[in-house]
């Protein structure tokens, strides 16, 4: 620990410009490898989460390309992934995996493990006034046990009998049984080690976000002065703390019932393949449901709450106008991250869950929209008015807004047990969740990354290419799915490979093969995004003044390459909250300057 | 396909190619013009293409509804009466969201088009309005009660008790298929054990045919045939179901979690093994009239499993012929027990069903009891909830 704050006072005399970082006395591996530089840290997630996001959208691509043409064969896709595809067609068991996979890589190690570790580590210190995070060595810790867990998880895809193929929600008996399943062999169990060591590092990155905030705010820097989106990773962590470990016991019991013949989830199985009966009696597959849920649910919230902070931020600083209704938005926030551990069971509705349990599911589950509508309308009338600046990260928080709105009235629908009877397990869930929490999220995390980058790499990211990414994604996006929703109303069920098969479901092979050329387009699109973020880290056009967004927050009072400790000399004191744009006839003032006599009171 | 996967791939260089250049041409551009220049001609393309994207994507949302709607079930009535509720819930849920949707997207795209900056205009410092912030706390809150209530009122409805001349059919799910079962001319569904399951003997759901002894986890175990379970009627090609006559499913599973998804009669539940459940509905059409409804000559009652099962899950279908009662009747007339058909198992000999000393009464041996044991009609409502 004395080493660390060694580095601290060393760091940020040195640094003053970006020639310094190579000539400087600590070495690559503890500058960079085995850093407790939060700044560091939070590119090393974010780096590890574009190249998850890149493997997990690759994934997608390929699974598409069976569902649009399930009747080609693509010799080269033999080329490329041997027996996956054997004889050019990907095979049940690897179509399975793929978007097992997918899921449990968007779902964990992009969206959370890539998006709050970017932000939460990059943005909490610099906005809340610290010099790290309070303790930058289970920070480092906690990067390495996700990319511990990454590599666990991605040598699973080399194993024999492959990669777990049962969904990423890792339903027991399937995925307790390797009889019932190849993928619930060996794939299984590196399944639950990787997210074992996930839940390690979200919880070593939660402890570490959730007292940063609460005791290392700089003088001046109150609850109720902080940005939004501090707040918005402030309950994400207190989501991640409280629910993950449930999930972990659940795996936990799950690995007993898989080897040491236990019977939690398993009751009365007669495996067809081996002509056996299991010994397990009286253990209940619905249980695991229950604590998968329990931090399923709130996890949707860990991956929702840190777009809507930044978005919120974002949106704010580019309307030259303050957020409207700061207390409401903060306080919006807290009802949903109480209310998301309250609503686990609307997963469950059609499990035989008691109808009365389940009505007082829906009940709280439609209570959700209440404060999701508050911050909707709340973000629009921050745009009222305004004097908009579309920045890309502008631009992205805008489409953040519209993805949330159509993705959130969707999740009406499912929330009501009545329709969810009908919905359940049909591509109009896929199409609500991949808009309300994939894109949106992803929408909230670009909208970040050019906000922030250069704040991170002192450079600009390429505006054409930004604009192209914004544009191209956002009507990417509805158009694979928007018309998804009406797959679902035909009753058309998720997870499978080919429908052809099926009188009720084979009208939909135009539209298939439509959205699967769409998602391809739009994966292209991402590799420019990759492609505009890794040229611009070098040859990015260079930022020349302190605070390029005219911003009040403190993160633009550093030096435009902070060294380990983020400020030379003093930690600015604050005198204000984070949202005086427009007051007063001055378009912004910083919440370092004190109040001034005559200052109006917001 | 190599080369046309060579070629794609060249393209798609190309592309990345002309992009970069463009992109790194207009920033040189952007240097020589002025910062300020470019920022002001770059906001006005993008606050265009915000008004441009809201109408596009209006008319794009009636072309898709025009284009797929019909491929929906929607224009067709739904196949059972709980999917009329079902249904009408929809459109309420339908027309509430759509407001909205309508409402928030216009104002979102009109604004971002309308306040884009200016030189000449400031922002409008509005940093809270408590009025503004009650009123959409309050309605949205309103809104989402009626929408509970509704969906409520329909919810207890779909899962309360199925009526009591309901007809009883267990399905059982197991990979990658479905079996079905009649209880027969006593109206008894026979009782079971998952561990006398033995394919080979065409016993596919353990049926209790016979007596027999085993050594199980918790001891040893003595299992009494169950003749109630001689005339059980065992089908793996399709349920039988009379129109106008309600049914109650009893859902089971083999080895993993099924679901039995009724996407015409808008019904779904989970199959999980160990734990039985049930949903009623009652069918409004035979196969036959759906036909004709939905103008598909090859129109079926398809089961599809809604729940990831394994590595056939997408081909895991079950068939339902709704038919009238009289067709019924001459059906189910032409089924053969399951027990005569593989019996090796000496003579089966069927002892009068009808005395049945009440098998839900006697406890099923150990923890066999409610899993494995189907009980009659008339225990069913209070067994299985």
């Amino acid at each position: 620990m004395s080493h660390g704050h060694a580095e601290v006072i060393t760091t940020h005399e040195v640094h003053h410009d970006e020639h310094g970082a190579h000539h400087h006395h600590q070495s690559f591996i503890t500058k960079y490898i085995f850093s407790q530089d939060h700044k560091i840290i939070a590119k090393q997630f974010l780096i590890t989460g574009m190249i998850w996001a890149i493997i997990g959208g690759l994934m997608s691509v390929l699974f598409r390309l069976q569902l649009g043409y399930p009747d080609q064969t693509f010799p080269w896709l033999e080329d490329i992934l041997g027996n996956w595809a054997r004889g050019g067609k990907i095979t049940p068991e690897n179509y399975y995996a793929l978007v097992t996979m997918h899921g449990t890589i968007l779902v964990f190690f992009v969206l959370t493990g890539g998006l709050s570790g970017t932000f939460a580590n990059f943005l909490i210190p610099l906005q809340c006034g610290a010099r790290d995070m309070a303790s930058p060595m289970m920070n480092m810790l906690s990067y390495w046990f996700f990319f511990g867990g990454s590599i666990v998880m991605l040598s699973s895809l080399f194993i024999q009998t492959g990669p777990f193929s049962g969904g990423w929600t890792a339903y027991p008996p399937l995925s307790a049984l390797g009889d019932a399943s190849p993928g619930s062999k060996t794939g299984m169990d590196l399944w639950i080690t990787a997210m074992a060591m996930f839940v390690v590092s979200s919880l070593l990155g939660g402890l570490n976000y959730v007292s940063t905030v609460l005791n290392l705010r700089t003088k001046g820097m109150s609850m109720t002065r902080l940005p939004l989106t501090i707040w918005a990773l402030f309950f994400t962590a207190v989501l991640g703390i409280l629910s993950f470990p449930v999930l972990l016991s659940g795996f936990i019991l799950l690995l007993f019932d898989r080897h040491a013949g236990t019977s939690f989830y398993l009751s009365d199985i007669y495996i067809a393949a081996t002509n056996q009966a299991l010994p397990n009696e009286g253990g209940s597959a619905i249980l695991y449901q229950h604590l998968f849920w329990f931090l399923g649910h709130p996890e949707v919230y860990i991956i929702l709450l840190p777009a809507m902070g930044m978005a919120s931020e974002i949106l704010s600083v580019n309307s030259r106008k303050p957020i409207f209704g700061y207390m409401a938005m903060v306080g919006s926030l807290f009802a949903i991250t109480i209310l998301a551990f309250l609503v686990w069971a609307h997963h469950m509705f059609v499990t035989g869950l008691n109808p009365f349990l389940g009505s007082v599911f829906v009940l709280l589950t439609l209570l959700i929209a209440v404060p999701s509508a508050i911050k909707v309308f709340n973000w629009l009338t921050t745009i009222w008015k305004a004097n908009i600046k579309f920045t890309p990260g502008m631009l992205f928080a805008l489409g953040f807004v519209s993805l949330f709105i159509s993705g959130g009235l969707t999740g009406i629908f499912l929330g009501n047990s009545t329709l969810d009877i009908h919905l359940h397990d049909t591509y109009f869930v896929i199409a609500h969740f991949h808009i309300v929490m994939g894109v949106s999220a992803f929408f909230g995390m670009f909208a970040g990354i050019y906000h922030w980058f250069p704040k991170m790499y002192g450079r600009f990211m390429n505006n054409t290419m930004a604009y192209i990414h914004f544009w191209g994604t956002l009507i990417g996006a509805y158009l694979i799915f928007w018309p998804m929703h009406y797959e679902g109303l035909a009753g058309m069920p998720r997870r499978y490979l080919d429908y052809s098969n099926w009188s009720s479901f084979n009208q939909f092979a135009d539209l298939n093969r439509f959205i699967s050329t769409v998602a391809m387009i739009v994966f292209a699109l991402q590799l420019l995004f990759v492609f505009n973020f890794f040229y611009s880290i070098w040859k990015g056009r260079k930022v020349t003044t302190l605070n390029p967004w005219d911003a009040t927050t403190l993160e633009w009072t550093t030096p435009i390459h902070p060294g380990h400790g983020n400020w030379e000399g003093e930690i600015p004191e604050v005198h204000r909250w984070a949202y005086d744009y427009s007051k007063d006839g001055r378009d912004f003032i910083p919440q370092t300057e004190p109040i001034g006599p005559n200052e109006s009171k917001h | 396909m190599t080369t046309t996967g060579l070629f794609l791939l060249a393209i798609l260089a190309l592309g990345f190619l002309i992009t970069f250049q463009i992109a790194k041409a207009s920033e040189y551009v952007s240097v020589l013009k002025g910062e300020k220049k470019s920022f002001e001609q770059n906001n006005k393309i993008n606050g265009f293409l915000m008004v441009v994207f809201l109408v596009l994507g209006l008319i794009g949302v009636y072309w898709c509804n025009k284009a797929l709607y019909h491929k929906t079930l929607m224009p067709y009535p739904s196949a059972s009466e709980h999917g009329e509720n079902i249904d009408t819930m929809l459109k309420i849920t339908l027309l509430i969201t759509g407001i909205v949707f309508f409402i928030t997207q216009i104002l979102l795209f009109w604004f971002a088009y309308k306040y884009q900056y200016s030189d000449k205009r400031r922002a409008f410092y509005y940093p809270h309005n408590n009025k503004l912030e009650v009123l959409w706390t309050t309605v949205p809150a309103i809104a989402l009660c009626t929408l509970v209530g509704f969906g409520l009122y329909y919810w207890f409805k779909i899962t309360g008790e199925a009526p009591a001349n309901a007809m009883q059919v267990e399905i059982t799910g197991r990979q990658f298929g479905w079996i079905y079962r009649y209880p027969g001319k006593d109206n008894v569904f026979g009782k079971k054990y998952f561990r006398m399951i033995d394919e080979a003997d065409g016993n596919i759901l353990g049926m209790l045919w016979k007596d027999s002894t085993m050594e199980t986890p918790n001891g040893v175990q003595n299992l009494k045939a169950d003749p109630t379970g001689y005339d059980d009627i065992i089908q793996t090609s399709a349920m039988y179901l009379i129109k106008d006559q309600p049914v109650k499913l009893i859902i089971n599973s083999r080895d993993v979690i099924h679901d039995v998804g009724l996407p015409h009669f808008r019904m779904k539940m989970d199959a999980v093994p160990g734990t039985p459940t049930t949903m009623w509905f009652t069918p409004k059409y035979t196969t036959e009239e759906m036909k004709k409804i939905t103008n598909n000559p090859n129109f079926e009652y398809e089961i599809a499993c809604d729940q990831m099962c394994g590595n056939g899950h997408y081909s895991m279908k079950g068939l339902i012929k709704v038919v009238t009662r009289d067709e019924f009747v001459l059906w189910r007339a032409k089924q053969q027990p399951g027990y005569k058909a593989p019996t090796k198992a000496g003579d089966p000999a069927i002892t009068e069903p009808g005395a049945q000393p009440a098998p839900a009464a006697q406890p099923a041996d150990t923890a066999a009891a409610g899993a494995g044991a189907v009980v009659p009609k008339g225990n069913l409502v209070a067994a299985h909830k």
